[in-house]
């Protein structure tokens, strides 16, 4: 593993024993996320993106679920790498919250009621890091103050159902960073927001990733959000990589026909009105996992596609400079 | 926030600031609960029935053991206010003393059954295999009428104060662990479960420190309508003569040798009898207010 990776995700098979069969939510994915890099994966819901997120942090629920391949390289504080896929359950949770901080999706609900915000952002301070009460919530004030909370003493000790949305989600990131990880997870952080918070906590997270070095994997299926945040982007799409790139590259010059649907699907201001100005949805839905069509996944969806799609899988090649796509049509599309 | 007193101080909060400190879920729990007059009277009432229970021994007015064969089967009378049992003994004094041991019994009652119920509701909750067959114990047990089960219980235990709090503790427990068992299966899958998880909390930490807390509403009402039940069902055995041995003066006991009574002297019943309606239902009232302020659908109306 290259010095400057903090994570190296490699062929990752994370499988789910269902009803029908075995489904392969995420299915030979590999990436690599840079020191103080931010790595988008995006995708629709079904994608595997998730998945991927909380295998990384070996929360996928066993059963059903199985990281039944492939290696989670991750490089610790002190610089040693592991294979997260592979650690103990013990081992593991000294690098939940320590070494790997998570945020979630929904900031009204992923705090606990019954305790203050002082009370959980240094609670992993103390189990982690072996802080006293007193320097765990001295601990607390700093990161509450850092993530921008006005009046942080007075809001130490205030209950989750005293704050707004966007004030829980500052307090999910200090509680994420509270003990300095090496890598930051976000799943959505900004989906339940409204428009001017996501800006704000986007705001944040750059200003906090350029203080403090975090590497991020941002998870989401907001192309606009892509562009505010990330450096790299990974686009899955039914458990698998189907492009990946530079974020300019890749959001300018699209070579994957579902990263160029996705981004058509974007509504934007200008648009004209009417049956001329439709808004472009992707044809079709994401194939069962259980039950993959054989060749491309996408080509049932594609407008591209042509019988030799259906034969077999493409493999993800060069299509430019760190810039690559899993489409035998690459060429083709604009 | 209306009962901050104006004037207070020279500090100018912002308005949203006053009464921050009182915001504990405790503090907006005992706002919400005693929102009700009703709730009010009854928590009053239980608190001085608590304050007779814990005094007994020194504010009796007569010695509630002596006896006075002159004085047999006095109906109520100034000094005697409750009148006199059929050995001259001071009614009052009984039914007060009588206080200490029944919210005894009812408080150890809760005890043994909370601590028991919330142990194996929680392992149901949690421990996915172990659900099915707690569960269908619970069950087995609840199929029997309370008084059924404790009167086995007694039969193979011997009377004994103790005897009835562990018989009685036992025929509680299921319903508690019922309770918690429902609370925590639907707890243990919210987000912010899973975020302690992420921030590497073990799992005894998730169940105890992360759960459990969230599941104290469910456990303080169930344990405010046991503590009722507990007092009615000791009084009921020892009115059938397999509690508390009679020579304590408990409720049941008194009413149960005031049997032979009762047509010449109804105030031997009517005493205790009053004494248990009034905990009783003193305390279901308080019970009902703790679930309606704790009802998370109630609290979104408001």
């Amino acid at each position: 593993m290259d010095a400057d990776l903090t994570l190296d995700i490699r062929n990752l098979q994370t499988h789910f024993t269902a009803d029908p069969g075995v489904s392969k939510a995420v299915d030979g994915v590999s990436f690599a996320v840079r020191r103080n890099e931010t790595l988008a994966v995006v995708g629709e819901s079904g994608s595997g993106k998730s998945v991927t997120s909380l295998s990384a942090m070996r929360l996928i629920p066993t059963p059903p679920g199985i990281i039944a391949g492939g290696e989670i390289l991750f490089r610790g504080r002190d610089g040693q790498v592991r294979d997260l896929a592979r650690l103990s359950e013990r081992a593991m949770r000294s690098v939940r919250g320590n070494e790997i901080g998570m945020i979630f999706q929904e900031p009204m609900t992923s705090l606990n009621p019954v305790y203050t915000v002082g009370d959980q952002i240094g609670e992993a301070l103390r189990y982690h890091q072996g802080l006293d009460r007193r320097a765990a919530r001295a601990e607390a004030l700093a990161m509450l103050k850092k993530v921008g909370i006005p009046a942080a003493e007075r809001r130490l000790d205030e209950y989750p159902h005293q704050m707004s949305g966007g004030m829980r989600q500052r307090v999910m990131i200090a509680m994420a960073l509270a003990c300095r990880p090496t890598l930051l997870i976000a799943d959505e952080p900004t989906t339940a927001l409204d428009v001017t918070i996501q800006a704000q906590i986007l705001d944040l997270m750059r200003r906090l990733q350029e203080e403090t070095g975090t590497s991020i994997l941002f998870i989401t299926h907001n192309l606009g959000v892509v562009a505010e945040v990330a450096h790299r982007v990974v686009v899955m799409y039914s458990g698998r990589i189907v492009e990946e790139g530079d974020v300019r590259s890749l959001l300018k010059s699209p070579r994957h026909p579902y990263t160029r649907g996705l981004l058509a699907c974007m509504p934007h201001l200008g648009q004209r009105r009417g049956d001329g100005g439709r808004l472009y949805a992707i044809p079709g839905s994401v194939p069962s996992p259980v039950n993959r069509p054989a060749g491309c996944t996408f080509a049932p969806r594609c407008a591209l596609a042509e019988p030799a799609c259906l034969a077999a899988e493409p493999v993800l090649e060069p299509v430019g400079p760190d810039h690559s796509a899993r489409c035998r049509r690459w060429r083709d599309v604009q | 926030m209306a009962s901050v007193p104006a004037g207070h101080g020279s500090v100018p909060l912002p308005s949203s600031a006053k009464g921050r400190s009182s915001r504990s879920p405790a503090a907006l729990l005992l706002r919400q609960l005693f929102r009700r007059r009703l709730v009010v009277l009854s928590f009053l009432v239980m608190l001085a029935i608590l304050a007779v229970a814990l005094l007994a021994p020194w504010i009796t007015p007569f010695n509630p053991m002596k006896m006075d064969i002159l004085g047999r089967l006095k109906p109520p009378t100034a000094a005697h206010w409750f009148g006199t049992d059929e050995y001259g003994r001071d009614v009052l004094s009984r039914v007060m003393l009588g206080a200490r041991l029944s919210l005894l019994v009812g408080l150890l009652v809760v005890v043994v059954a909370t601590l028991l119920g919330t142990l194996l509701g929680l392992a149901a909750g949690y421990i996915r295999p172990l659900d099915g067959l707690l569960m269908r114990l619970t069950d087995a047990l609840m199929a029997f009428p309370d008084i059924l089960l404790a009167i086995a219980f007694m039969a193979a235990l011997g009377p004994s104060l103790y005897n009835v709090v562990l018989a009685l503790g036992i025929v509680y427990t299921p319903r508690v662990a019922r309770v918690v068992r429902a609370a925590c299966l639907v707890v243990r899958e919210m987000p912010f479960i899973e975020a302690a998880t992420a921030l590497g909390a073990s799992t005894p930490r998730i169940v105890f420190l992360h759960i459990l807390p969230n599941l104290m509403s469910p456990i303080l009402v169930q344990a405010t309508f046991i503590f009722a039940y507990a007092i009615l069902t000791e009084a009921a055995l020892s009115f059938l003569g397999v509690g508390v041995p009679p020579t304590t003066p408990t409720w049941g006991n008194m009413i149960a040798s005031a049997q032979q009574y009762f047509q010449q002297a109804d105030w031997l019943i009517l005493f205790p009898g009053c004494a248990i309606v009034l905990t009783v239902l003193s305390l279901q009232i308080v019970g009902d207010g703790l679930r309606d302020a704790l009802d998370p659908r109630l609290q979104k109306a408001k």
